[in-house]
């Protein structure tokens, strides 16, 4: 049990530390946010606003909505994570952290969370975007919350992961989109389609896939306690 | 630097008389599948000519996903558990050929979906999930190839090779439970009523490129591990030199 405390001690410190850099150097708040917002609108343009899906009679930029909503999310989340391990690299700061003797699974678990919350927060306010943007109804909020939380977990735990896996190379900002998107493909479908449910009903066709995001989150959350001592390793 | 020397492994071939006899053995195998895939076997009821190419279809991907991509698994926790080179050697080995079965999967794929659904790309799970799986393993050698210390570079591939792996799994299973509901069941492969000539092509298509699968990887091992046995070599000369550098001038 003790062992247990000390996990979520040691996570809980470098959750707070990343979360500290980023109240005072606000990067995530004033490049990745509205990095989000222009990708939003910008799907808009792509899309193209007027045009309707008949038999559905909607928009299809709302029907497609809760699509663009995720993919904004997991593009806005590369920056996130490269923000997360950037302040890493700066003055061997990943060879003091490992020096530290913190567990490694409870810093693996601190720098998740720290994204997570950066996350929620970006989705809160890119959400409300796309809901004012794309005009999608909020069918059943419930539903939503669980598989904005689940599908947040997924893309923190992965996302560390794979930038753990890529940290310390000098190519870790191209390498870590080509692990970290092909890996939360299964992700992005669960989430789109929950969320699809969550907008439009009805809501029994979108709690198997937040399952799904659930189980999903649970196997990175473990895979990375586990292997994040092997990245902390000397580079 | 100097080049590299008859006796030194740079120049040693990396045929063996395993690779010999499976080079040989893949070949005439290959010359055997040619003539019943290309000409003995009638075209098939359904897929009519396009058939052919399901013969190098199916295997490639077969071989592509589960035996080399699990090969990669298994080799990376025995690396992991042993710290063993020879593993972590053909886990990366593996991984490299079977890359290269899931493009030839993905193109042979494309060129069979043409004919027999009208498009050359269907958002079908088999060939959705193998795309996705294709960008993953390549992910996988990107990582072979960090500016990190050898150990530092096989580890973290490892982990990679592990949960790329299981992941993998996962795709699939999203991409498949994602097309349940949104179309009936497409012209399946693997669903298709063989018999005969088609089956024994079929038979002979699996043998064939398991031979050439297993006669490049052996290949790839060996290349890999000369070239490991060559950086340690470089290793141990360089340290020599400086050692007798330094005795030189104590001396």
């Amino acid at each position: 049990m003790r062992v247990r405390s000390e996990l979520l001690a040691d996570a809980w410190l470098v959750a707070s530390k990343d979360l500290r850099i980023e109240r005072s150097s606000r990067v995530v708040a004033s490049q990745v946010l509205p990095f989000g917002l222009i990708v939003l609108i910008l799907f808009g343009f792509g899309i193209s606003p007027d045009r309707r899906v008949v038999e559905a009679d909607r928009t299809v930029l709302e029907q497609v909505a809760p699509g663009l909503f995720w993919l904004t999310v997991f593009l806005a989340s590369l920056l996130a994570l490269g923000r997360s391990f950037a302040i890493e690299s700066a003055d061997g700061s990943l060879e003091a952290l490992r020096l530290t003797g913190l567990d490694p699974g409870g810093v693996f678990l601190g720098k998740s969370l720290a994204v997570a919350a950066e996350l929620l927060v970006l989705e809160a306010l890119l959400g409300a975007g796309a809901l004012l943007l794309y005009g999608a109804p909020l069918g059943h909020p419930f539903l939503l919350m669980v598989v904005v939380v689940a599908a947040t977990a997924s893309i923190a735990a992965a996302g560390t992961l794979y930038s753990a896996l890529a940290s310390g190379s000098r190519v870790r900002d191209t390498l870590v989109p080509v692990l970290v998107l092909p890996a939360l493909a299964p992700a992005l479908l669960g989430a789109t389609l929950a969320t699809e449910a969550a907008l439009f009903g009805p809501p029994s066709d979108g709690w198997p896939w937040a399952g799904l995001l659930g189980a999903f989150a649970v196997l990175y959350f473990g895979a990375g306690m586990l292997s994040f001592g092997l990245m902390l390793e000397e580079t | 630097m100097s080049p590299p020397t008859s006796t030194g492994p740079a120049a040693t071939p990396t045929g063996s008389k395993l690779t010999r006899v499976l080079g040989s053995l893949s070949l005439a195998f290959l010359a055997i599948f040619l003539l019943f895939g290309l000409m003995l076997s009638p075209p098939e009821v359904s897929q009519r000519e396009a058939v052919r190419l399901f013969y190098i279809h199916v295997p490639s991907a077969v071989i592509a996903l589960y035996l080399a991509f699990g090969l990669t698994a298994v080799g990376s926790v025995v690396y992991l558990r042993k710290r063993s080179t020879f593993w972590d050697l053909l886990a990366w080995s593996a991984a490299e050929i079977g890359v290269l079965f899931c493009a030839f999967t993905l193109v042979t794929g494309m060129l069979w979906g043409r004919p027999t659904w009208g498009v050359f790309w269907k958002w079908d799970p088999r060939l959705t999930s193998t795309a996705i799986s294709f960008v993953l393993f390549i992910g996988y050698l990107a990582v072979r190839q960090l500016d990190l210390t050898p150990e530092a570079r096989s580890s973290r591939a490892a982990v990679l090779g592990i949960i790329g792996f299981l992941n993998t799994i996962v795709v699939r299973f999203s991409v498949s439970w994602w097309q349940s509901l949104h179309q009936g069941t497409t012209l399946n492969p693997v669903d298709t009523q063989m018999d005969g000539l088609h089956l024994l092509s079929f038979f002979l298509g699996f043998a064939t490129l398991a031979l050439v699968f297993s006669w490049l990887l052996v290949h790839r091992f060996r290349v890999a591990w000369l070239a490991h046995q060559a950086g340690e070599a470089g290793l141990d000369r360089a340290l020599a030199e400086r050692r007798a550098e330094a005795t030189g001038r104590t001396v």
